[in-house]
């Protein structure tokens, strides 16, 4: 434990900008698979544990635009539409049949495609670690903000996560496919009887779920270096952040992720032996206080 | 009375035919005996973020192993590889390694494991009493220990506090010359970072007393953001950096620290970046960190250095990583020691390997040894430099002194209770 260096953290406005920014940083990729899961579970109902498979995806799609165009743009695109189609074929072919299945059964289903993503990876991609780099417009000095630095490269993914995070609630809240998501999460049942194909809205959020967490995967390839498998690790956090924002709950998801980043910034400068733990210490209290999440809704 | 003859075969008939019979399959089987294959069992790390080192160790191996098998293989026998994947768990690697001794048949354990895994095996090989050689960790206490000695364990890679000697030295005198005193670490938080780090802030402090670690940082091992570690480091503000991340989370730590500008704020000593893994993985290497030689073929720079590292090229289409020079080893070691037992048991083989000396490519003077009293490697050719973003990536090295480290080393395991 180290509290003088925290305690000195939060008296310095450098500290405090560079500490803030890293947080959202680590904690705007996480909102962007969190939100696709968050997402899945609310209208279909599903856990999605084959989820972190996409962000993973969207990484090695991402590499392998920008090696053969060099375009940064293009990369980003590839990486979540790529995502997208790619969430719309598995939620038809495979996981529209496990639909209204036990938990355990859609719990089992996932993990199998965890591991055959791996390997799909694996022989498409290769075994060894790959590192896409970064674009040369982002390789330049990082930006110094009240004496904290800002790497202009971070801004554009936080910029990028929030307008994600804009569009998604606007659109869900204010759109008439917006409503008829939220209805079909609510009662698909009546959805259906109305003459709405739920087929089609559970496809097509799945795509759109797989398209945030490929997108997620896209912006972190320049920083991260890819290797099959790389989506556990962050497929375990966005579960706790989705489990602290309230399952189905999308702004619980931004909330819950952002206090994850800032959990880690700062922890790590206060206990840095125990910045893990702080996060999942955090977990246990929301979850006792708070069974459903911050966000969540009781479940009649 | 006459003897009339039985019906069917003579007594000896009888005889000669299983006479014949027994020349006909004895000699076949003797000889079958003879040309059995010998199977050397090898856990890796196949899969996840240092896939590409566990590959480079199997490459290692099959380099030298058709080479052994080409000569005639181990005292007649042809070896076997029997390679499995430990995913880096130590806990599968614990289970491949005995899967591999118990049901393959194998009867030589080659543990291409990190520490993390090679102290599992470490422990099945006490178990079994199988011959291994450990060939990738490179935590000092494997074989310093002597809590840890068993007779059938040998360790053919380098050992961290070699590695912190030669390193602590090189980075005191830049120290001293550019004044730098405080100090940060960021290495991975297992066995072999805690150790690792220690032992090279000991002697930089041995060699620069003034020197004061401001900040210290344990990311876990596979970690994939640095973000928080890398704006710890900058807040602390310190005058240079050591870390020994390796493989991928060294790259991805280089690539997240890169955009902070962070290698521009401090000097950055780096012990396991001169390795082609992350020499030609990274794609905006930063110029000017200081790091020890890995496996780079133009150290040592000898024929017989650029010549294996052309060959690997040749057949693998990439360059060895410092893991397939400490495998390669680890065959030629026990080629030699199977010819001076003149046998292909294990027990025969660890009798001859105490002490044993072989020419090297990778040795400072062109031979290394495996030190009989610690039963680990000693005499490979260990020094510092700093990288350019090109080949020859480290184009000066500085030699370390094996005499020197002789020294200090036997003074840490004085101050250690090893000894």
């Amino acid at each position: 434990m180290d509290l003088d260096a925290l305690t000195g953290c939060l008296a310095s406005s450098a500290c405090l900008v560079t500490q803030t920014t890293s947080g959202f940083i680590i904690g705007m990729l996480l909102f962007l698979v969190a939100v696709g899961l968050t997402l899945i579970f609310g209208v279909l109902k599903v856990v999605n544990f084959s989820h972190g498979a996409f962000y993973m995806f969207g990484a090695y799609f991402a590499m392998s635009a920008y090696q053969l165009t060099g375009s940064f743009a293009l990369a980003m695109l590839c990486g979540a539409a790529g995502t997208a189609l790619l969430g719309l074929i598995f939620e038809r072919v495979f996981m529209s049949r496990v639909y209204g299945a036990d938990v355990l059964m859609q719990l089992l289903v996932c993990y199998a495609f965890v591991l055959i993503f791996d390997d799909v990876v694996r022989m498409i991609w290769g075994p060894e670690f790959k590192s896409m780099g970064m674009p040369a417009a982002f390789q330049v000095a990082p930006l110094f903000i009240a004496g904290g630095v800002v790497p202009p490269y971070y801004l554009l993914l936080i910029g990028v996560a929030l307008a994600a995070a804009v569009i998604l609630g606007l659109g869900l809240a204010r759109t008439r496919i917006g409503k008829v998501i939220r209805a079909a999460a609510h009662n698909p049942g009546m959805v259906s009887a109305l003459g709405i194909n739920t087929g089609v809205i559970y496809g097509g959020v799945f795509a759109l779920g797989g398209m945030l967490a490929g997108l997620a995967g896209a912006l972190a390839a320049p920083v991260r270096s890819l290797t099959p498998g790389m989506g556990f690790s962050i497929l375990i956090e966005s579960f706790i952040v989705t489990v602290i924002g309230g399952m189905g709950s999308i702004l619980g998801a931004l909330i819950g992720a952002i206090l994850i980043g800032m959990i880690r910034s700062f922890g790590s400068l206060g206990f840095p032996l125990f910045t893990e733990g702080l996060m999942y210490l955090f977990m246990v209290i929301v979850l006792v206080s708070r069974p459903t999440g911050l966000f969540g809704k009781e479940v009649a | 009375m006459t003897r009339t003859r039985k019906p069917g075969v003579s007594r000896r008939a009888t005889l000669a035919m299983m006479g014949a019979g027994a020349v006909t399959f004895a000699t076949p089987w003797v000889a079958r005996a003879q040309a059995k294959t010998i199977k050397f069992g090898m856990p890796t790390i196949l899969s996840g973020r240092v896939a590409q080192l566990g590959t480079s160790s199997r490459n290692g191996v099959m380099l030298e192993v058709e080479k052994v098998n080409a000569a005639g293989g181990l005292a007649g026998r042809q070896i076997e590889m029997v390679i499995r994947d430990s995913k880096g768990q130590p806990q599968e690697a614990a289970r491949v390694a005995r899967e591999l001794v118990n049901t393959d048949g194998c009867e030589i354990l080659i543990d291409a494991e990190a520490s993390s895994g090679a102290f599992a095996v470490h422990e099945v090989a006490r178990d079994l009493g199988v011959l291994c050689l450990h060939t990738n960790s490179e935590t000092s206490a494997l074989t310093a220990d002597p809590k840890q000695h068993i007779p059938n364990a040998f360790r053919t890679a380098r050992q961290g506090v070699h590695d912190s000697i030669v390193g602590g030295s090189y980075a005191a005198a830049i120290a001293k010359a550019k004044g730098l005193k405080k100090w940060a670490t960021c290495s991975p938080d297992y066995a072999y970072g805690r150790d690792t780090t220690g032992e090279y802030v000991t002697y930089l402090k041995r060699f620069a007393p003034d020197t004061e670690i401001i900040s210290e940082s344990w990311p876990k091992l596979f970690q994939p953001d640095y973000t928080e570690v890398v704006t710890k480091i900058l807040q602390a503000k310190p005058q240079a950096l050591y870390s020994c991340l390796w493989g991928g989370d060294l790259t991805s730590y280089i690539d997240q620290a890169n955009i902070y500008a962070l290698f521009s704020q401090m000097e950055v000593f780096a012990v396991n970046m001169a390795d082609y893994t992350a020499l030609t993985v990274v794609k905006n290497l930063p110029k000017g960190i200081h790091s020890g030689n890995r496996y780079i073929k133009t150290y040592p720079a000898t024929p017989e250095n650029a010549a294996w590292g052309d060959a690997y090229k040749a057949k693998y289409n990439e360059y060895p990583t410092n893991w397939s020079w400490e495998n390669a080893t680890a065959i030629t070691l026990l080629a030699e020691a199977s010819k001076k037992a003149n046998s292909a048991d294990g027990k025969k083989i660890a009798e001859a390997l105490r002490g044993l000396k072989i020419k090297s490519p990778f040795g400072a003077d062109g031979t290394v040894t495996m030190r009989a009293e610690d039963q680990t490697l000693v005499g490979y050719a260990i020094g510092w430099g700093t990288t350019i973003p090109q080949e020859p990536y480290v184009p000066q090295v500085q030699a370390g002194d094996w005499k020197t480290i002789f020294e200090l080393e036997a003074e840490w395991k004085k101050s250690k209770g090893y000894t």
